[in-house]
């Protein structure tokens, strides 16, 4: 079946079995491979992008669901070569450890703070609490997510080598 | 000693200190590179077929449906293996374990049949069409009744074998410990259950193998935390020799364990790609991952507990039934079938201790070294620190003063255990005091008298542990033969730029900034001027690989000793460049200079660029700056810590809610205090979902009842507090810079903690002891005094 899917606002236009999982199709297909998978049951979330503007698991859609609408995957977080604040914060606060929860972690953090752009604690492990992390415990997860709301791109400077102290 | 919010940043770009990752660029750009993000031009997919009984023996195996798929290009059994004498392969504990089942399968998930196709989907539908005959036998699923007269016997391709014992171990000494037992005024002993968990990294094994036909180079792309032990076993395994096999472990997601050893995917990667001539990419699913790969614990323990009327702990003695599955195949150092359970002494001053352990086979998946245990260090600690509180109920006391009363003291260190591992150093009582000032103990314990008397649960839980990590001396230690040294290179660019090579593999430990930091340190050279290389053998020294927190202890040391070397090399060029005796000369943090005269010194660079140049050198010296080094660790690193937990926990329905987590770390000397804290608080959270829901149970058919993350749940943000963290340094006398390892330290001291903070809370209801995970409805069972069922992990 013949679909087009604009990722990252790129057309890709392919001819994919009709049982393809858009996970699949954005990693063996488009080779984007940012996008990881790490379960079986929707349960891990390591696989989230945005089928439009919603986070969806994309082991959870079929790619053929995603024809004529947009993807937008973790290599589409940084604009114009900026960082997302939320790419920043990850960094500056250690939200990351192994680095495969990450991609997901971040797609919907991104889209929390697109929606309430000053969320608490409790409403950022509410946000993330569809998603698996083995590495970090969530703390410095949660803590990156502060610091993407407390640094929106506006107004921000570039990462600093220094560890913002906690 | 001071809490994290009290200590100043420091630097880390020019040695020790808080810096960024050099990893995370990639990571949140998604441009990592993990095992299932290699395509390979004319790449071809494999899957496994898996046994869905626990124990039966295969009668037949019609694979022609699948081999007239059209998109199929091999099906692999058990018996195309035993063709190739590949049917079996050694597992790490000197038994053998089936890469494809060739008479029967012994647990439910173990692979039977292998098919390579085009693609993914292709690979799985052709699964569908094998057509195998089972004849089910009873299966042993319970460890308890492994030795009965009469039980099935799982491993009868051992010829002569009659029974499902594997080994008894013991350690201690067994008439000291009765001596003690026979005159204590108390004598506690409590039966528990560390169940059986699994990791569960979020990325699942997998593994990509390239055989080039014309050179005859072997290249494997696999999640494997100790790729130079698996080339040597892949050599070994498939008699290919060493030098024309490369193992590649790029980016991994996560390893804490589940990637120590090979598994038959691994192999069946490699020889799908033999007999097709292509690359073959295997990975497996969750259900997989879950069913299949090494699980960890298992571990029915008998623990004893002799002590005066006053508390003051005597002896200690325990029996375990180690359930080690349908294959042995645990990681730990040869002479240790228990792994170090024996440092089940843990932090307190005992007369005499003793433990015998026995190992039995059952139906259920190989494995038993996994899950950030430190090599059975895990059910250590939970055994002693159960038996505490245990103790501490009995005798009406409090258990932070019974613990205090009985902690070794500073002038103790190196202090001799009674099972005879000699602790580096450790001053308990400042890191159990600073726990409890953070914790506001007393206040806590007041809040809970309030509570308990008007009917609320609440509990204050508190583990004290002592890790033995960092294996290890080579003479005691070794795997299947290989002593546990590790290698270091440090090449120094005429420049003065750095590039370090490493025998040890990063899954989330950092170890391209913390490696790059201990070069920095030593020669004070900008961290980011320092490449570290890892994962690949091709390029790096020989060494054992990342697991029970060694990296830093052994290879962390290596890194220093090898850059130490340079740092010599250099003073004899500088010496020759400032036309001064070597012994005139003085190191300043990244110049040698004339003692004495500050002005007249050289740069690590300058001094490069003088080894590469035609500078004159002295008789016999080489020129370059270059280095290598074996180090063989002459003893283990003990790190500590003090961990207090609280919990509330719902009458009605069982519910344990963390409230708040204080662990206080010592691990010696702190390369990256960010890193270290990272580590920490990812063990906390593992540690809860041990404690309170992760468990992998069967049915008494033996069917895995923790086959996904539905059944099988691990924490998310929601059931983990904000951690509170606070640390204490007490360095390693004999690690090059002082650090021990942190790796597993949270992994190996929270459970206990949790549980105890359970029990504690359930005080009130004459709960003593229930067995992990505490799951509502176990908890809601101990609270109403019902039997326990531990194959109660979800509700
Ligand atoms: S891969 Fe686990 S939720 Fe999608
Ligand atoms: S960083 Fe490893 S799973 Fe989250």
């Amino acid at each position: 079946m013949m679909i087009t899917v604009t990722v990252n606002g790129e057309r890709h236009s392919h001819d994919v079995e009709p049982r393809l999982l858009l996970v699949h199709f954005l990693r063996d297909v488009v080779g984007l491979t940012g996008t990881h998978w790490g379960c079986d049951t929707s349960n891990c979330g390591a696989c989230v992008v945005w089928l439009d503007d919603t986070p969806v698991k994309s082991c959870t859609a079929l790619a053929v669901m995603a024809d004529g609408r947009t993807v937008r995957t973790v290599e589409g977080l940084e604009r114009d070569g900026e960082l997302d604040p939320v790419q920043r914060g990850f960094m500056e606060c250690h939200g990351l450890q192994c680095g495969f929860c990450t991609p997901g972690m971040m797609m919907t953090s991104r889209w929390l703070l697109d929606r309430n752009p000053d969320p608490s604690e409790e409403e950022i492990r509410e946000a993330l609490s569809g998603q698996l992390c083995r590495c970090t415990g969530y703390e410095n997860i949660v803590r990156s997510v502060r610091w993407a709301a407390e640094n929106p791109a506006d107004d921000s400077t570039e990462a600093s080598q220094e560890v913002s102290p906690s | 000693m001071t809490t994290i919010e009290e200590r100043p940043a420091g630097d880390g770009a020019h040695g020790f200190g808080r810096i960024h990752r050099k990893e995370d660029p990639r990571f949140i750009r998604g441009q990592g590179n993990f095992v299932d993000d290699v395509q390979l031009p004319g790449m071809l997919h494999g899957a496994i077929l898996r046994s869905p009984f626990a124990h039966a023996r295969i009668v037949s195996i019609d694979t022609s449906a699948a081999e007239a798929h059209p998109r199929v290009r091999a099906v692999i059994t058990g018996a195309t293996l035993e063709t190739l004498s590949l049917a079996w392969m050694p597992t790490l504990s000197n038994d053998v374990q089936a890469v494809l089942a060739t008479d029967k399968v012994r647990y439910q998930g173990q692979e039977v049949a292998f098919v390579v196709a085009d693609d993914r989907y292709a690979a799985r539908d052709a699964l569908e069409l094998i057509d195998v005959d089972y004849e089910p036998l009873d299966p042993v699923v319970d460890a308890r009744t492994a030795m009965d007269e009469g039980a099935p016997v799982v491993r009868d391709d051992i010829e002569g074998k009659t029974d499902n014992h594997i080994f008894d171990w013991e350690a201690g000494d067994r008439a000291a410990t009765d001596a003690v037992f026979t005159e204590a005024d108390v004598v506690v002993t409590e039966d528990m259950l560390y169940p059986r968990v699994h990791p569960a990294p979020m990325e699942t094994c997998g593994t990509v193998a390239s055989m080039d036909k014309v050179t005859g180079k072997l290249t494997v792309w696999s999640t494997t935390q100790a790729p130079h032990a698996h080339r040597t076993l892949y050599a070994l395994v498939a008699g290919l020799p060493e030098h024309q096999i490369r193992i590649i472990s790029p980016d991994i997601g996560g390893g804490f364990g589940n990637k120590v050893g090979i598994y038959p995917g691994y192999v069946l990667a490699v020889v799908g790609s033999i007999v097709t001539g292509k690359p073959v990419k295997w990975v497996e699913d969750r259900s997989e991952n879950l069913m299949s790969t090494s699980f960890a614990r298992d571990y029915h323990m008998r623990g004893e507990i002799a002590a005066t009327r006053d508390g003051k702990i005597l002896g200690v003695r325990v029996r375990v039934l180690a359930d080690h599955g349908a294959f042995n195949g645990t990681a730990q150092p040869t002479k240790f079938p228990a792994g170090f359970f024996h440092v089940f002494t843990g932090s307190y001053d005992l007369q005499a201790a003793h433990c015998e352990v026995t190992g039995v086979y059952t139906n259920k998946a190989p494995g038993g070294v996994a899950y950030a245990c430190s090599f059975r260090i895990t059910e250590a600690v939970y055994l002693i620190e159960r038996m505490v509180d245990v103790l501490a109920y009995e005798l009406e006391m409090d258990q932070a003063e019974l613990r205090m009363k009985n902690l070794l003291r500073p002038e103790q260190f190196p202090y001799t255990c009674a099972t005879g591992w000699e602790y580096d150093s450790g001053d308990y009582p400042a890191t159990l005091s600073l726990a409890m000032d953070m914790a506001g103990y007393q206040e806590l314990r007041e809040e809970q008298r309030a509570k308990r008397e008007r009917g609320e649960l609440m509990g204050i839980g508190i583990s004290f542990f002592t890790e033995a990590v960092g294996a290890g001396p080579r003479k005691h230690m070794d795997i299947l033969g290989l002593g546990m040294a590790d290698g270091a290179e440090l090449r120094i660019h005429p420049t003065g730029k750095a590039v370090l090579r490493l025998s040890v593999q990063t899954q989330g430990q950092g170890h391209e900034t913390t490696f790059a930091q201990i070069v920095a340190q030593e020669l004070g050279i900008p961290t980011a001027d320092v490449e570290v290389v890892h994962g690949d053998t091709d390029q790096t020294p020989f060494g054992l690989g990342t697991y029970g927190s060694r990296s830093t202890p052994v290879s962390g040391a290596a890194a220093a000793m090898v850059t130490r070397k340079v740092r010599d090399r250099a003073k004899i060029v500088a010496a020759a460049m400032l036309e001064v005796d070597p012994s005139d000369l003085e190191w300043g943090h990244g110049t040698w200079g004339v003692r004495g005269d500050p002005k007249n010194a050289k740069t690590i660079a300058e001094i490069a660029m003088a080894a590469h140049s035609n500078l004159e050198l002295p008789e016999g010296v080489e020129g370059h700056l270059d280095a290598t080094c074996v180090y063989n660790p002459p003893n283990l690193t003990f790190p500590f810590g003090a961990y207090i937990c609280v919990v509330d926990v719902d009458p009605a329905t069982g519910e344990v809610d963390v409230r708040r987590f204080i662990a206080v770390d010592d691990c010696g000397v702190r390369i990256n205090p960010m890193i270290v804290e990272g580590q920490v608080h990812g063990g906390l959270a593992e540690g809860i979902g041990m404690a309170l829901m992760q468990g992998i149970a069967f049915d008494e058919d033996g069917n895995c009842l923790g086959a996904s993350f539905m059944d099988y749940l691990v924490p998310t943000a929601l059931e983990c507090p904000s951690w509170e963290l606070g640390e204490t340094v007490t360095p390693s006398p004999h690690h090059p810079f002082g650090a021990k390892g942190i790796g597993e330290s949270a992994t190996v001291g929270s459970p206990a903690a949790v549980v105890n903070a359970v029990m504690d809370a359930l005080k009130p209801l004459g709960v003593r002891h229930a067995d992990m995970p505490l799951t509502p409805a176990q908890v809601w069972r101990a609270a109403q005094g019902r039997p326990l069922r531990t194959d109660l992990a979800i509700s």
